[in-house]
């Protein structure tokens, strides 16, 4: 029996085992929402395009399962693009489809039409034009094998209206053949031999982990070997709860506003571990200066990414859960193990006063005006830190980054590489979707959530409880703080208090708001909060508009020239 | 240093604007390309002219190795190989001048394709230095217009020994 086109991508999807589908329907894509009126596949209706791109990614990120979008030509498309650079900068997988004009107005200037195979090309993992559609299939197969497989990342596949419309047999293809794309998934043993070699003959090792580490599904053998060595382990910030935020080896993030003990040790290593990282600008600081005693060991899977920011002593191309896995093997019962741990007490108790001298830190009065610090604080009470934190992007970000302990994998959210403000409460529906039953925070500044505040009316018509915790300060503060540190406190264009009064805006929207002005109301705020059920919360807490980010290096500037408090 | 890569890409369309969009995007320079089919109809190769340092050099093969169309790329960089270009020329010719102009046009090996009252049009192959070297004997007479192609590679057999 044929079908259309859009009742065979509803077929494949579902063949691929897609349970929700983000998007937003439009002329080019309207086959598709037909097919899509009577059948299984969840769809959430979003209320812009960009938001269906960051929910998926959400969704992505808290399971691990890519993440599926349906937007419509021209404006649908374009507006997918910054939530495409998003997932592609952090290796999300996801598929997004896009309708086109009909094949044969393709070049004309046709109505919403835009050449967004052209447009994605640099911020998609590939992307495809469906020209014939007995290629449909094929490409959808494709197009999620590429998604998920090797250093995963977000796939476009661009449809013409005419193809949607056009009579198929559906026949989804088993497998792939793509000879030319093999991901090296097994690390070489020769090279993981001498990484272990390195390692133990190292006095002062430290584990660097990074995003990797949670796209490979390698926390627990990260945590193992860490344990077995005694090795102090930092994380990015797209590593963190890759490795248990409460482990006493773990010495918090590093880079920019990283911690001071993570930094030095970063500093002072003979031998750095990089598992899943890819030694980030914001993560390196001046990159001549960085690690500069170390050899260093390089686990990941895209070699690309080795050797490209700085030179690398033993590389290691494979997924990150094989390599360590195969580096456990190595190590267990090795005598040599036992002289190492032996010779790691003075580095481990040159940590420990490194930890001890400066630990971050802030003053909250009880009178004085509420720190953001302390409201992330209470919410890791009140949550025992068993929930899944999404973030915007700036001092809300970092804050969330530090004072909440991440002990699981996939539980902090956040845009880390292309720093997406408007990426976090979007991001915080989608994985609430996905994880119905679990507590969902969305930490926020006033500024990133107003880039998307429009889907709160999706988070409303879904009934999803997650909680909106907006660290509202009235200013860009990122922004805001490095004029201070760098421009002469010239707040040029940073200070945004013309701003809606968000409790009454999520009355609006049917959400349920709650404000606190005090400190002493920051935990009944949130204690009121975390009883709604049925709806989501919007908690506004008028914090301290001039509260830093501290420690902070400045851009430019090497990992132990930090800014303390 | 200037290294010449031979790409082998899958002959589709929109693959040239992933290689010229992944050199811009990346800050890689080109400075010559040429694209054609190879034997194998759905194959093209693109051989690509660049510079850079050896630490750009590797990211160039790995990031051309990342693209999904790529099949296979080769740094003849080091090894035996044969390089060509090609080049059209033309040149006034005058009464006075045509008797030279053969004669250079000859001892490059160059063929004369086009002939007018005026000018000559003359296409030469070889290696950049020949290329140069005509061009630069062929200047006085008056060069009005020049195009080449860019460079294609072959690596050399194997001699025996």
């Amino acid at each position: 029996m044929k079908e259309n086109g859009a009742q065979i991508l509803i077929e494949c999807l579902l063949k691929e085992g897609v349970d929700t589908v983000f998007g937003f329907p439009g002329g080019a894509v309207l086959p598709i929402y037909d097919a899509l009126f009577d059948s299984p596949l969840r769809h959430i209706l979003v209320r812009h395009e960009q938001g269906a791109v960051h929910m998926a990614d959400g969704y992505a990120r808290a399971t691990g399962r890519p993440g599926v979008v349906i937007v419509t030509s021209g404006p649908g498309a374009t507006n997918a693009v910054t939530g495409l650079a998003t997932a592609y900068m952090d290796s999300i997988p996801m598929v997004v489809f896009t309708g086109q004009v009909p094949t044969e107005l393709i070049g004309n200037d046709a109505f919403q039409e835009a050449d967004i195979v052209g447009i994605t090309r640099p911020c998609t993992k590939h992307n495809y034009l469906v020209k014939d559609k007995d290629d449909l299939q094929r490409i959808i197969k494709e197009a999620f094998y590429l998604a998920t497989t090797g250093r995963p990342g977000p796939v476009l596949v661009d449809i013409p209206k005419d193809i949607l419309t056009a009579p198929i047999e559906f026949k989804y293809p088993d497998g792939v053949e793509m000879p030319n794309y093999q991901p090296t998934y097994k690390g070489h043993p020769g090279q993981i031999r001498k990484a272990v070699d390195l390692i133990l003959s190292s006095k002062r090792p430290v584990v660097y982990a990074g995003g990797g580490v949670i796209l490979s599904n390698a926390a627990d053998e990260l945590k193992t070997l860490a344990s077995r060595l005694g090795l102090p382990t930092t994380t990015t910030l797209m590593g963190l709860g890759g490795f248990p935020g409460t482990h006493p080896l773990f010495m918090g993030m590093l880079g920019m506003h990283g911690t001071y003990c993570a930094n030095m040790a970063v500093t002072n290593t003979d031998c750095l571990i990089a598992v899943g990282a890819r030694f980030d600008d914001r993560v390196t600081g001046k990159i001549d200066e960085f690690a500069p005693f170390a050899r260093i060991v390089h686990i990941d899977i895209d070699p690309t990414s080795i050797s490209k920011n700085v030179r690398v002593d033993v590389p290691i191309v494979g997924d990150v859960k094989n390599v360590l896995k195969d580096m456990l093997k190595l190590i267990h019962g090795s005598k040599a193990v036992t002289d190492f741990k032996k010779n790691l007490k003075e580095w481990q108790d040159q940590i420990k006063t490194w930890n001890d001298t400066h630990r971050l830190s802030y003053k909250q009065e009880q009178k004085g005006k509420i720190k953001p610090q302390y409201v992330i604080e209470k919410l890791y009470e009140a949550t025992k830190g068993d929930a899944v934190i999404t973030t915007e992007v700036g001092q809300n970000q970092m804050w969330a980054a530090q004072f909440f302990k991440y002990d699981k994998p996939r539980t902090f959210i956040s845009s880390g590489g292309l720093g997406t403000m408007g990426f976090g409460f979007p991001a915080a529906i989608g994985a609430q979707l996905a994880l119905p039953d679990k507590v969902v925070i969305g930490i926020a500044g006033d500024g990133s959530l107003q880039m998307n505040i429009q889907e709160l009316a999706t988070a409303v018509q879904y009934k999803l409880p997650l909680k909106i915790a907006i660290l509202n300060n009235m200013v860009l503060g990122m922004v805001r703080q490095w004029q201070e540190f760098f421009y002469n406190k010239r707040y040029s264009h940073t200070c945004i208090s013309v701003a809606p009064d968000f409790v009454k805006l999520a009355e609006a929207y049917g959400a349920v708001g709650f404000r606190a002005r005090t400190v002493d109301e920051v935990e009944t705020v949130i204690k009121e909060a975390m009883k709604v059920k049925d709806r989501p919360v919007l908690m506004d807490f008028k914090v301290d508009q001039f509260e830093d980010v501290y420690p902070m290096v400045p851009a430019g500037q090497p990992l132990s020239k930090m800014l303390l408090v | 240093m200037r290294h010449t890569i031979s790409v082998l890409v899958s002959n589709e369309f929109g693959v040239l604007s992933r290689i010229s969009g992944l050199f811009s995007g990346r800050g890689f320079n080109i400075e010559s390309l040429s694209v054609a089919e190879t034997l194998d109809p759905i194959v093209s190769r693109m051989t690509i002219v660049t510079r850079g340092d050896d630490k750009v050099i590797e990211q160039i093969n790995k990031q051309l190795n990342k693209l999904i169309n790529v099949i296979k790329v080769h740094d003849f960089t080091g090894e035996e190989h044969i390089e060509r270009e090609l080049a059209l020329i033309k040149v006034t010719g005058t009464p006075e001048s045509r008797a030279e102009i053969l004669s250079i046009v000859d001892i490059f090996r160059a063929k004369v394709v086009d002939v007018s009252p005026r000018s000559y049009t003359i296409e030469t192959t070889g290696d950049e230095e020949k290329i140069a070297a005509i061009t630069e004997l062929l200047r006085p007479f008056g060069i009005k217009e020049i195009v080449r192609t860019g460079k294609i590679a072959m690596a050399r057999s194997l001699k025996q020994k």
